[in-house]
């Protein structure tokens, strides 16, 4: 039985080797020797030809032993050197991982076009269309159309900036509905938003700009009525202040709307019980609106016997400065960067 | 419009009427007011009587006072008031008392002398000094010698009113009246608005032998004249005087106090002429142009024709509704008076007190006034100085009157009231609500007909009816609902649409957003007017700094970074898309849309490992590119270097052309203007969102393998990348799916006045594998080209 001693004699040599392998060099080494075209496995199969078929039988046996039991241990070595070195490469690379971060520069937007862009999809979502109209404006459009002819008492409120007697930079986004009315010679019934800059000839301070931001709204249609616009005024309300707000409408006057109302939202800070924010009313005005008065509609085209349209004004700056608390409306045009990046993220929610 | 309580109760009966509680409810049916306030808040003040007086021993002003405070006590004050004397009735304020300014009076013990209180000046219970004579400004105020001692003083001198300010609309010319007020607050208190008869107990000779008048001018449709003689002049009586205050009229001396007194009563400005200066006769007319009047505050006005102005036989002595003449003024030697009450027409004097002064009676005049009330005043004023000026009044009054006054009715349906207002009332509930205006109002056939009382200028049409009833029904229960309209979508215009698109793109280069101001100075609009187009120029500017229409926004940008590295922001990387306004050459005014941005500083960085990307001219083109790219615009855009805005550096800035046409600019702000190293853009968004852009098509992803070619070229120094690039294209066709350029180098080797730029070049087909022998027939052309158009050598050769 010399071949069974050969292959003992092999298994013996086999252990050790594997025993002693450290490094996938020794892995491959061995892989050479045992099995590699010259390998003493491969030697020992080469002697089968020489041995009787019963001989052959055990034989083949006992190399089957032997290869297997060579393969599964060389994998087991085979696999943990492998993550050995896996893992001695992860270990090199450990970085400090609160060391800062790259500055990857991202712009913003300017809060008071946030502002603009949030009402725009809330009235986009409620079927109004967007539409601009020139800062230039003509007498016309600005005043006289809406019910505000030459000396009319009211445009004492809105010193403007004339350019010739007939053209001034725009006093209110009104102007718009006036452009609106003249285009939509159909008839159709429709509703717009005009959001845009606007301009009145007051000095700078913390509550007064000579350039402003209005976003017009206005809705005209053969029947509609104050609880319309209540509740158009009440989402717009709730989505920005919060749900819990109430609207209150205070009579008022304005020339272009008959009835005319302010329009008041409960104290979002003391929920109505009185603080300095509403100067212990409990309410805080918001913004000015009102049924299209019938010259408007009429010296637009549009028959105030057929018509009817409410219409109302928020100012950009009043809503951002009350909802973000900002008590200085001169810091949405100086543009401190440290200002502007303060407003460049979503906001919380409602949770 | 400042409401007293006590002068709005000769009218109605608002006793037991809290005044907070009225200024709250007014709010409610639209009247908001500034404040309500005690006329004076002064309490625990008291009718005194200075019995004894001698000097303080240790002061040279301050008196020791014996002063009797009831009818059993007598109390010592230390007073230094110049004018305090013995025999005096005075007001103490005693201890505990509080004065406005939440002063407490305190015993106390003044240089070694007990003092017990304080006799006081009407300042010092709270009455503005304006409102006070020479006398009471200086020194305590000396009460009537019959006041009786130990009486509350504060109600002794009237002083228990309470005021509400009202900031009115301007609609309301009504409320700009005691008796109009009184209607509105009864809306509030349902009670009676009454208004007592003025009778007149005596009337001698005929005013027609004193007087005529003519009215020479249609902007007078009513004037009324009437006389009085043998007036005394003196201070007026107490209730006028501060009802005055109350008012925020200065008292000055019963005649003239008369006038302002029936002004505030009944909304109608009255003028007072020196009857001995006006030669018998009052014309009414136009101002000549240039005509000059010295007002009653001593300045010479130049006039226009547009002025209404009262004269004599000679000359003007009133310009109309706004202020009087010097030459007619009634003085302390004014003995008769002529009385004018008048309507003039509001626009001119709006005009004229635009021109001149503002006041209260050039305000009720723009406003409006109830002609009704005309005749009313100019009774009441004589009835008035018959009794508080000893007037003897002569009989009859002078009249021209072209006012045609048509009844105002106003018919409305009470289902219009209710589709307008959103609400289920009952024709019941409206007539209550117009009854409590005192506004009468009968049903038949369906609807409402209104009686407007010529006191309500501002009630015309139905829906300043239906205004009315909403304010006094209510109308905070509405239940808000949303418009039922057939259905239309919601939509931007598309050009908007698009430039917000932008902005978000933008954002998301690094660029933050900033808004500036449309106006501007002269040094800005000159500044980077790429075109040089003619400024706007306002008519009357409020400042040099807010002038002009800005005609670009790079100015704006600059300053918004000046002002930000100031406040050592540093970093700056802002854009702003905005209008700026031009004529054109026929003096058109022009709109143009712009977006324009400026980056200074460090785009990227992470400082540890000392890597940063420096915002220079290519980060810049890098953010314009991609912007244009987004667009839709890739490979139709070109930066081509010719006539540039000199505020920029000549040779690192560009022109922007899409198309052969110049949509913008890019480049390095020159040094003469900013010390760093600031990059600008501005794009004229007209027109790029104006240019046509096919819209997005799948494009089959190429699944042959491609070959890339480096090549580096030996050119002129002043050869431009883009030029090699294009001919490269140009030559390889459509084979050539990318280039790029990746490195320049001067220096050893290479000729002073030559560059090496290497290029790499991928070649692909997406309907074959490409063969090197196909890939080198382009390669080897291009080579050629190159070096013929260029005068280039190949580098590695």
């Amino acid at each position: 039985m010399v071949i069974n001693e050969q292959i003992i004699k092999i298994k013996e040599e086999m252990i050790s080797d594997i025993n002693l392998v450290n490094d996938i060099n020794g892995v491959n080494d061995i892989k050479v020797k045992y099995m590699g075209k010259k390998g003493l496995i491969t030697d020992l199969m080469k002697m089968m030809g020489e041995l009787s078929p019963e001989q052959k039988k055990d034989f083949g046996k006992s190399i089957n032993e032997l290869k297997e039991y060579f393969n599964s241990n060389v994998l087991i070595i085979e696999e943990r050197l492998k993550e050995e070195g896996i893992n001695r490469k992860l270990n090199n690379e450990k970085i400090d991982i609160t060391l800062p971060a790259t500055q990857i520069r991202v712009g913003g937007v300017h809060p008071i076009v946030k502002i603009v862009d949030e009402l725009e999809e809330l009235f986009v979502s409620m079927g109004y269309s967007v539409v601009s109209g020139p800062e230039v404006e003509s007498d016309l459009y600005n005043f006289e159309m809406l019910n505000l002819p030459k000396e009319h008492p009211a445009r004492d409120s809105q010193d403007s900036f004339y350019i010739t007697n007939d053209t001034l930079l725009r006093t209110q986004t009104s102007a718009v509905q006036v452009r609106s009315m003249l285009a939509n010679q159909e008839k159709k019934p429709f509703k717009i938003i005009c959001p845009g800059n606007t301009y009145r000839r007051d000095s700078d301070d913390a509550t007064h700009s000579h350039q402003f931001m209005q976003m017009e709204g206005l809705v005209v249609q053969e029947n509609v009525s104050l609880a319309d616009l209540k509740g158009t005024l009440e989402v717009f309300v709730k989505r920005f202040f919060g749900e819990e707000r109430v609207i209150r409408f205070r009579p008022s006057f304005f020339p272009f709307t008959e009835p005319s109302y302010e329009v008041d939202v409960s104290c979002f800070k003391c929920g109505g019980v009185g603080c300095p924010l509403c100067k212990n009313t409990g309410w805080i005005e918001i913004l000015g609106s009102g049924m299209v008065h019938p010259n408007v509609l009429n010296a637009c085209g549009f028959d105030s016997n057929k018509y009817v349209g409410f219409a109302f004004g928020i100012g950009i700056e009043r809503v951002a400065m009350l909802k973000y608390g900002i008590n200085d409306i001169r810091d949405f045009y100086t543009n401190d960067l440290r200002f502007l990046s303060n407003y460049d993220r979503m906001e919380g929610g409602n949770k | 419009m400042r409401l007293s309580k006590k002068f709005l109760s000769d009218y109605l009966d608002v006793s037991g009427l809290s005044f907070n509680e009225l200024a709250e409810k007014m709010i409610l049916i639209g009247n908001e007011y500034d404040s309500v306030e005690k006329l004076s808040s002064a309490t625990n003040c008291v009718v005194g009587y200075v019995e004894e007086i001698k000097e303080h021993p240790d002061s040279d002003h301050l008196h020791v006072c014996q002063v009797k405070i009831n009818d059993n006590e007598i109390t010592q004050i230390v007073c230094g008031a110049p004018n305090v004397d013995k025999g005096q009735k005075v007001i103490v304020a005693l201890p505990g008392a509080i004065l406005p300014g939440n002063f407490e009076i305190k015993k106390g013990v003044i240089r070694g002398e007990e003092s017990n209180g304080m006799i006081c000046s009407l300042g010092e219970l709270g009455i503005d000094s304006k409102y006070l004579s020479e006398e009471d400004k200086n020194g305590i105020h000396a009460l009537e010698n019959d006041a009786p001692i130990g009486i509350d003083a504060i109600s002794y001198l009237g002083y228990d009113d309470e005021v509400i300010d009202f900031e009115l609309t301007s609609n309301r010319s009504d409320l700009l009246s005691i008796i109009g007020m009184a209607y509105e607050v009864n809306s509030i208190i349902d009670s009676k608005v009454e208004i007592k008869e003025d009778i007149i107990s005596r009337e001698v000779e005929d005013i027609n032998d004193y007087l005529s008048i003519n009215v020479n001018t249609d902007k007078c449709p009513l004037y009324i004249a009437r006389m009085v003689k043998n007036v005394v002049i003196k201070e007026s009586p107490l209730f006028i005087k501060n009802r005055l205050i109350a008012s925020g009229i200065r008292p000055i001396n019963n005649v003239v106090d008369i006038s302002n007194y029936v002004m505030l009563e009944y909304g109608q400005p009255l003028h007072f002429f020196d009857y001995d200066k006006l030669n018998k006769v009052i014309n009414v007319r136009m101002a000549n142009n240039n005509e000059k009047i010295v007002t009653l505050d001593q300045i010479e006005r130049a006039l226009t024709e547009e002025d209404i102005v009262i004269c004599n036989d000679k000359e003007a002595i009133c310009l109309a509704g706004v202020m009087g003449g010097l030459n007619s003024e009634v003085d302390n030697n004014t003995v008769n008076v002529a009385i004018e009450a008048a309507i003039f027409d509001s626009f001119n004097v709006r005009k004229t007190s635009n021109n001149i002064l503002r006041s209260e009676a050039s305000n009720r005049f723009e406003k409006g006034i109830d002609y009704k009330r005309t005749y009313m005043a100019i009774n009441r004023a004589v009835y008035l100085l018959e009794k508080y000026a000893d007037a003897l009044v002569i009989k009859g009054q002078l009249v021209h009157n072209k006012i045609e006054y048509k009844e105002k009715i106003v018919e409305v349906t009470l289902d219009k009231i209710n589709s307008v207002l959103g609400l289920n009332l009952t024709v019941e509930e409206v007539i209550s609500a117009l009854s409590k205006l005192t506004l009468e109002a009968t049903y038949n056939n369906d609807k409402f007909t209104i009686n407007i009382p010529s006191r309500r200028l501002d009630l015309n049409i139905k829906e300043d009816i239906i205004e009315e009833v909403g304010r006094i029904h209510g109308i905070n229960n509405i239940i808000g609902k949303l418009p039922t309209t057939e259905a239309i979508p919601g939509s931007y215009e598309e050009e908007y649409y698009r430039e917000k698109q932008i902005r978000k793109r933008l954002s998301s280069l690094g660029l933050t957003q900033v808004k500036t101001y449309t106006l501007t100075n002269q040094n800005n609009i000159n500044q980077f007017n790429l075109n040089k187009v003619d400024a706007i120029i306002l008519q009357s500017p409020m400042s040099e700094d807010r002038k002009y229409l800005r005609t670009t926004l790079i100015p704006s940008l600059l300053e918004v970074m000046n002002y930000n590295i100031a406040r050592k922001n540093n970093d700056i990387f802002i854009y702003e898309s905005s209008n700026i306004y031009y004529y054109d050459s026929e003096k058109n005014v022009k709109t143009k849309r712009l977006i324009s941005g400026l980056i200074n500083g460090v785009y990227t960085t992470n400082s540890w490992k000392n890597e940063k990307v420096i915002g220079d001219f290519y980060v810049l083109k890098g953010i314009v590119e991609n912007i244009l790219n987004y667009l839709g615009l890739t490979d139709r855009y070109d930066f081509v270097i010719n006539e540039l805005p000199s505020e920029l550096h000549p040779y690192q800035s560009a022109n922007i052309i899409i198309d052969r046409e110049q949509v913008g600019i890019i480049g390095k702000v020159h040094p003469k203007l900013t010390k760093g190293n600031v990059y600008v853009f501005e794009l004229d968004l007209d027109k790029i969102l104006n240019i046509k852009v096919r819209n997005i098509k799948n494009k089959e992803i190429n699944k042959y393998p491609s070959i890339s070619k480096d090549v580096a070229f030996i050119l002129d120094k002043d050869v431009l990348a883009g030029d090699v690039i294009k001919l490269i294209k140009k030559t390889a066709g459509r084979m050539l799916t990318n280039i790029g350029v990746f490195d320049i180098y001067t220096g050893e080797n290479i000729d002073s006045n030559r560059k090496s730029v290497a290029f790499n070049l991928v070649f692909s087909d997406n309907t074959k594998t490409l063969t090197d022998v196909e890939v080198m027939n382009y390669f080897d052309k291009i080579i050629e080209e190159v070096k013929a158009k260029f005068n280039a050598e190949l580098r590695d050769k």
